[in-house]
């Protein structure tokens, strides 16, 4: 597996689990009051930075365990580009939402979680198409 | 997903010395993964990645690659 893979794989997962956490506290903490009400903040930012801690640590090791990162190749340069395409336009539809969000005065709760959740599915979509276009192929022209 | 060019890199590099997929990746200046999807038929290198691969396995490029006639 190449090591550009093994990233792609540790993004993912990263990705889940730490959005995963988020959502299991905040939701967890309501007790019956409404989502607006929920202490978001201080879980959205350890969420984030224990994620980014993960990730820097895991590829670090990753790359040790690997002998190196490898240098990318044409086909992984390809590969790349493909899937932040595909996840850009995700990024692009949370800063839009966000923004009519907040010309319409929502509460920040809301343009908040819509920015983080669309964050992360830009980055779940572009790993898992980097991962099937490594694992089932690839033909860019 | 498949491409419809075939290739005789594995066929090739056999009757070259039994050249492995890294000595071939090394060459071209490519993973030896790559080497592996494209012998696979799993990835179409570029032009350029194509007249590497050929000169590496000193035969022409329509002996290594084939695109094979539509029906």
């Amino acid at each position: 597996m190449p090591y550009q893979e093994k990233s792609a794989w540790i993004l993912l997962l990263a990705s889940l689990l730490s959005y995963g956490w988020y959502l299991s506290t905040v939701l967890g903490s309501l007790a019956g009051a409404p989502l607006e009400a929920a202490a978001y903040q201080v879980p959205m930012l350890w969420s984030i930075g224990v994620a980014l801690v993960a990730i820097i640590v895991l590829h670090v090791v990753v790359a040790v365990m690997s002998g190196g990162t490898g240098k990318m190749d044409q086909r992984d340069r390809d590969i790349y580009r493909l899937s932040e395409y595909t996840g850009q336009g995700l990024v692009a539809l949370g800063a839009t939402a966000a923004l009519a969000m907040a010309l319409a005065e929502w509460h920040p709760f809301w343009i908040a979680n819509v920015i983080y959740l669309c964050f992360m599915l830009a980055g779940i979509v572009s790993t898992i198409t980097r991962i099937a276009l490594y694992r089932f192929g690839f033909h860019p022209w | 997903m498949v491409t419809r060019i075939t290739n005789a890199i594995r066929t090739l590099r056999f009757a070259r010395g039994e050249m492995t997929q890294a000595e071939l990746a090394e060459r071209v200046g490519v993973s030896r993964q790559t080497i592996i999807a494209i012998e696979q038929g799993k990835y179409s290198p570029t032009l350029e990645m194509a007249f590497q691969i050929a000169r590496a396995l000193n035969a022409p490029l329509e002996e290594v690659f084939q695109f094979p006639q539509g029906e």
